[in-house]
């Protein structure tokens, strides 16, 4: 047998438990086998315990234990490293618990923090230097980490009282959907759930548009003075929450009147 | 090439803060992470790899390179690797004689390669690529395997072969070869006096379990007699070697682990005045 035939055969033992693959590989290969297969799962298993230990406190281990026994039938390891694994956990779950879409979004958001863990780093961001910025053609580069999921439920609550040992809040609905903002702070992973305006102005920053085009978007919106505070207090906010890896800017030029107002905003702000 | 024996330990999480806070670092020559927690691009692990650096030695050990894999070796794991052992500077950069992916299906586990000439030409193939991409010679370890194929040659003949094709070295799991001799019938001693002694850079010590059928290599217990003594036949044949111990599970306070690593002191004085 060929070496390529043989790892073929080890697969299908491993992911479906083939009789006949597991007979190909050796007559009296059985014991070993079972170790292998024993190891397989295990691992996976293991895997998906540690990557959502909030899920687990949620759903029971008997609960958990079955979702992660379906998520390994139906979705076989591909990445080197076992922490892919746990990437695509959340959609199983959707699909076993239809009626509980809490528990898919706290999947969500507790991959989420799990994958920025390790993360890119970012400096922090030096407030010394706003002193220089042309906020007219200002632009926002957001600490690497920052990653948005939609929820229609208080999972984010639910996921914050398991992880403070409190008794979580019963599921629920939320009025409308939102969004959580997930990143991290120096090594920290954090979240907040954001308004629909917040989610729209990061979105739009993040897609290179200046701080001075949003600001216009507000004034457009909410009139002068509501527009310019609302992106001042988005600014002041993202700031103090760890949200703001670089402000870019070119040379100053004074007679944007969107600017100039965001600008004073943001000074009072501050 | 080492002037003299080194010991060192596998770093764990239970023991970060060991190994970082106070001002006497411990006493080990070199520790030993495995690649793939630090193959990431940022956070608080890879910080505190930097910060262990700064203190000792590290020795990169994978898990996942897969050797052994018919369809070769994967390009983007070679260039992560090769990304931290530029930042790191290892010791050593070893992985393990099994593969763990096929066509797109990663196991996770540390699975059996047979001993053919055909197996010989793909993971010699397979190491070369390695070591180009890395650019430095590799280790590759001695599995523990629960199922055995027929072959061409022994994994002992196969190891001496693979490090005269591609020129690596050898990292020698003493447990390895007991736990595998034990299984799979085969001689200890003989193993010993196959392999080429003057590659061997790295020995593991670990622990095992009695499983139903067969030995199982769980690294969740001390060092036992059997594999102390096998590691002192070993050191026999030996020039100077980096030991460690090998714990995964069921990890015990850092001073346990110490005193075992003394163990291994003691032996290597030992054979030294025997040798003598």
């Amino acid at each position: 047998m060929s070496l390529l035939a043989l790892q073929r055969d080890f697969r299908q033992w491993l992911d479906i438990e083939s009789a006949e693959a597991a007979a190909r590989i050796g007559e009296h290969a059985a014991p070993g086998l079972s170790v292998y297969l024993n190891n397989y799962r295990s691992a996976l298993m293991a895997c998906l315990a540690e990557s959502f230990g909030s899920v687990k406190a949620w759903i029971g281990d008997d609960a958990f234990e079955g979702a992660a026994a379906t998520h390994i039938e139906r979705q076989p390891p591909y990445s080197w490293t076992l922490d892919d694994y746990a990437l695509e956990f959340p959609e199983t779950l959707d699909a076993i618990y239809v009626a509980d879409p809490e528990i898919g979004e706290l999947a969500r958001l507790e991959r989420e923090l799990g994958r920025i863990f390790v993360g890119k780093n970012a400096d922090p961001l030096d407030v010394a230097t706003f002193a220089d910025i042309d906020w007219e053609s200002a632009k926002i580069d957001f600490v690497p980490t920052l990653t948005m999921i939609e929820v229609t439920t208080n999972a984010a609550s639910i996921w914050s009282s398991l992880a403070e040992d409190k008794r979580p809040p019963d599921a629920e609905m939320l009025p409308r959907p939102a969004s959580v903002a997930i990143w991290r702070v120096a090594f920290m992973p954090t979240f907040r759930t954001i308004e629909d305006s917040e989610r729209q102005a990061i979105e739009a920053l993040a897609g290179g548009a200046t701080f001075s085009a949003l600001c216009a978007t507000f004034v457009e919106a909410h009139g002068e003075t509501e527009g310019a505070a609302l992106a001042g207090r988005l600014l002041s906010q993202w700031i103090a929450d760890g949200l703001i890896a670089h402000i870019r800017a070119q040379s100053f030029q004074p007679d944007n009147r969107a600017a100039r107002t965001c600008k004073n905003d943001y000074r009072v702000a501050e | 090439m080492l002037t003299q024996h080194q010991f060192g330990l596998g770093l764990r999480k239970p023991h970060y803060a060991d190994f970082l806070d106070g001002e006497a670092t411990v006493p080990v020559d070199f520790v030993e992470v495995i690649s793939e927690n630090f193959m990431v691009e940022g956070g608080r692990p890879l910080d505190i790899l930097h910060r262990v650096r700064e203190r000792h030695p590290v020795a990169l050990h994978g898990v996942s390179m897969s050797v052994g894999s018919a369809d070769g070796v994967d390009p983007d794991y070679l260039r992560r690797l090769r990304s931290l052992a530029d930042a790191i500077d290892p010791l050593f950069v070893s992985d393990h004689l099994s593969w763990s992916r096929i066509e797109g299906f990663n196991s996770h586990d540390l699975l059996p390669v047979p001993y053919t000439q055909e197996a010989l030409d793909i993971v010699s193939a397979n190491v070369a690529r390695a070591q180009d991409v890395l650019g430095r010679p590799m280790l590759i370890e001695n599995p523990s395997s629960y199922v055995s194929f027929t072959g061409d040659m022994t994994e002992w003949e196969f190891l001496a072969a693979l490090c005269a094709r591609t020129g690596c070295g050898l990292l020698l799991d003493v447990n390895n070869i007991f736990v595998s001799a034990t299984n799979h019938g085969f001689d200890a001693i003989a193993y010993l006096n196959g392999i080429p002694a003057e590659r061997v850079r790295q020995i593991h010590l670990a622990g095992h379990s009695q499983g139903r059928d067969l030995l199982i290599d769980t690294h969740d217990k001390p060092v036992p007699d059997s594999v102390w003594s096998l590691y002192a036949a070993a050191l026999a044949r030996l020039g100077p070697v980096a030991t460690m111990i090998e714990r995964d599970d069921d990890i015990p306070p850092l001073a346990d682990l110490l005193h075992e690593l003394d163990v291994a002191r003691r032996v290597a004085v030992d054979e030294k005045r025997l040798a003598a």
